[in-house]
């Protein structure tokens, strides 16, 4: 399974994809950071059949709000951020369906943020969302975790 | 002003810009009563940032400003700070630093012209929808962009903000056999690159030509990236260092970015346009081929075929790139030491969009007194505003929504990067008569 988290950890709650990530990589897992542009994004997940993308999100929901989408059914272009780039999240996936280069599965984790400004603090519900994510992700990817471990197997 | 004929050209959000901003235009009758590009996006603070920072920390910080051209940031970082210290680097950290910026203007110009530029030629809203028709070419377009990714990569250490540049060279050099590991992929591109120029050199083109003052720099031996005198086809030849008596930057109520002009003149253009223009002689054959077959000859005055220059750039960039692989002997040390010491450097590099200036001034301990950076795209914003009150002119008796088409094909063109100009963009054409599209913002 690959994992990708996008965003610009410079301006404000774009940040969500790259928090999640660097959690994630604290955990010892293998995750990638990108900036969330569309064609480093199909290069990215290229020969990849499972692969869960974290990015920041604006829907109008109230921030911190996390969407599950699946490639099938992305979020439309408007309601991702992906900050200032002219092809983000949602055109690198219409672009890799009509390419035929679509992973089979594709989750896209969507954190609604609040501030985008450069320079600005992640806003706390942003925060709270990022960790709900890493558990998520976490319960997904380490079906059998140390929590999950029987007491008498622990060291 | 007469009822005849007035209107009002607005994009609320130009699509397809790196950044956010929009794009105003006001017709009277058959004159352009006023044009206005908007910029939202808030002001840059990097110059405040640095002050008080260590000169090492320099170019980590203004490799943020943008996230298409880092390494013009870095690579005009650390030339101005090399200045104000004195020290001259090892020339394979030179040639290194030529190949790192050829890794940028592969990714940079790539991603311009085939998924943001190529889609206006072609009838295509986005380039989604042009690669159900084009499905070989978008595929090209992502390999090649790839390869200069790869460069980045392998020369910055990681995929996205890149850390391994270094005041006095690099914090750590590739070995001959990374670099030879790029050689199959590169001549791949190269390849790729001339079919790119043909491709283009087919496209039609608007009858538009205007007598700009190209601006860019030009070395004695090799096409501009990090050092020349700074040249126009108005006599200009001058220094970094003399930047500032030649160049003003004025606010404007309607943009957080600041209009650039040289002193006494007005607007210039910086680009691709202008180096090829500019520098045309001290192109690789290769290069000067491509860009004869395509029908190209310098001055090139037509703005709209700077979809084709941009291709004549990526096969410079490859050839280039493929050079400094079979010149390339690993420095003795990656770096050379950068001692701490007062002093002000100024460095104009050759950034995708255009020069980009940067000055630093130093104190004893090394720490930033002041730093002034003035990105490509301000400075062709108040150029960008002049071609407009032309090209809309010729645009009077068009239907509005096809001239506001042309009008944002005109701005991209430019490829204006406004994120890093604010230190972005929205199109409105409007008549007096009639309103076509949303409220500005």
């Amino acid at each position: 399974m690959l994992i990708i988290g996008c965003g610009n950890r410079d301006r404000g709650d774009d940040a969500a994809g790259v928090l999640v990530a660097e959690r994630l990589r604290q955990l010892r897992m293998d995750v990638e950071i990108r900036r969330g542009e569309a064609a480093e994004l199909i290069e990215a997940w290229s020969g990849a059949d499972d692969v869960i993308v974290v990015d920041a999100v604006m829907t109008g929901a109230p921030p911190g709000s996390v969407f599950l989408w699946d490639g099938q059914h992305p979020p439309a272009s408007h309601s991702s951020t992906a900050s200032t780039h002219g092809l983000g999240l949602a055109e690198a996936i219409e672009l890799a369906r009509v390419l035929g280069c679509l992973p089979i599965k594709l989750r896209v984790y969507g954190i609604e943020g609040r501030r985008f400004e450069i320079g600005v603090e992640v806003s706390p519900e942003v925060k709270s969302a990022v960790e709900r994510v890493v558990r998520r992700i976490e319960a997904e990817v380490k079906p059998c975790s140390l929590n999950q471990v029987p007491m008498n197997l622990r060291a | 002003m007469s009822g005849r004929g007035g209107r009002t050209i607005r994009v609320d959000t130009l699509a397809r810009v790196e950044g956010e901003g929009a794009l105003y235009i006001k017709m009277a009758g058959e004159r352009v009563a006023e044009v206005k590009l908007k910029i939202y996006e808030p002001p840059r603070l990097f110059e405040a940032f640095l002050r008080g920072r260590h000169f090492s920390e320099a170019p980590d910080i203004t490799a943020r400003i943008c996230g298409i051209c880092p390494i013009a940031y870095q690579m005009s970082a650390v030339h101005a700070i090399e200045r104000a210290l004195g020290i001259r680097v090892d020339p394979a950290v030179r040639l290194l630093r030529r190949l790192f910026y050829c890794g940028e203007w592969i990714e940079s110009h790539c991603l311009h012209v085939y998924m943001l530029h190529a889609p206006d030629f072609l009838g295509y809203p986005d380039v989604i929808a042009m690669a159900r028709d084009h499905r070989a070419v978008v595929e090209k377009a992502l390999r090649l962009k790839k390869i200069g990714n790869r460069i980045m990569q392998l020369l910055g250490g990681r995929e996205i903000h890149p850390i391994s540049v270094a005041v006095g060279g690099f914090y750590k050099t590739p070995t001959k056999y990374q670099l030879r590991d790029l050689v199959d992929d590169l001549e791949w591109a190269l390849e790729a690159s001339l079919a790119t120029v043909r491709w283009t050199a087919g496209f039609q083109f608007p009858d538009f030509e205007q007598d700009y003052e190209f601006v860019a720099l030009r070395h004695p031996d090799e096409y501009p990236f990090n050092e020349g005198r700074l040249v126009s086809n108005r006599n200009l030849d001058i220094d970094a260092a003399e930047y500032e008596d030649h160049f003003v930057e004025l606010q404007v109520k309607h943009s957080n970015a600041l209009h650039s002009v040289v002193r006494g003149r007005g607007s210039y253009l910086v680009g691709p346009l202008a180096r090829f223009n500019l520098n045309f002689d001290q192109l690789p054959e290769v290069a000067r081929n491509a860009a004869a077959e395509a029908g190209l000859r310098p001055p090139v005055k037509n703005l709209f075929r700077s979809i084709v220059v941009r291709a004549v750039e990526l096969v410079f960039a490859c050839a280039e790139a493929l050079r400094v692989i079979r010149e390339y002997e690993p420095p003795a040390a990656p770096r050379i030491k950068a001692p701490n010491r007062t002093g002000v450097g100024q460095a104009i590099t050759e950034a995708p969009r255009g020069i980009l200036y940067h000055r630093y001034a130093l104190d004893e301990q090394g720490l930033i007194v002041t730093a002034k950076i003035v990105p490509p795209t301000s400075q062709n914003l108040r150029r960008i505003e002049d071609d407009l009150r032309e090209y809309a002119a010729q645009l009077v008796a068009w239907p509005i929504e096809e001239a506001t088409w042309k009008c944002e094909q005109a701005v991209r063109s430019y490829d204006p990067c406004i994120s890093c100009a604010t230190h972005f963009l929205k199109v409105v054409l409007e008549r007096e008569d009639t309103r076509v599209g949303t409220e500005a913002c």
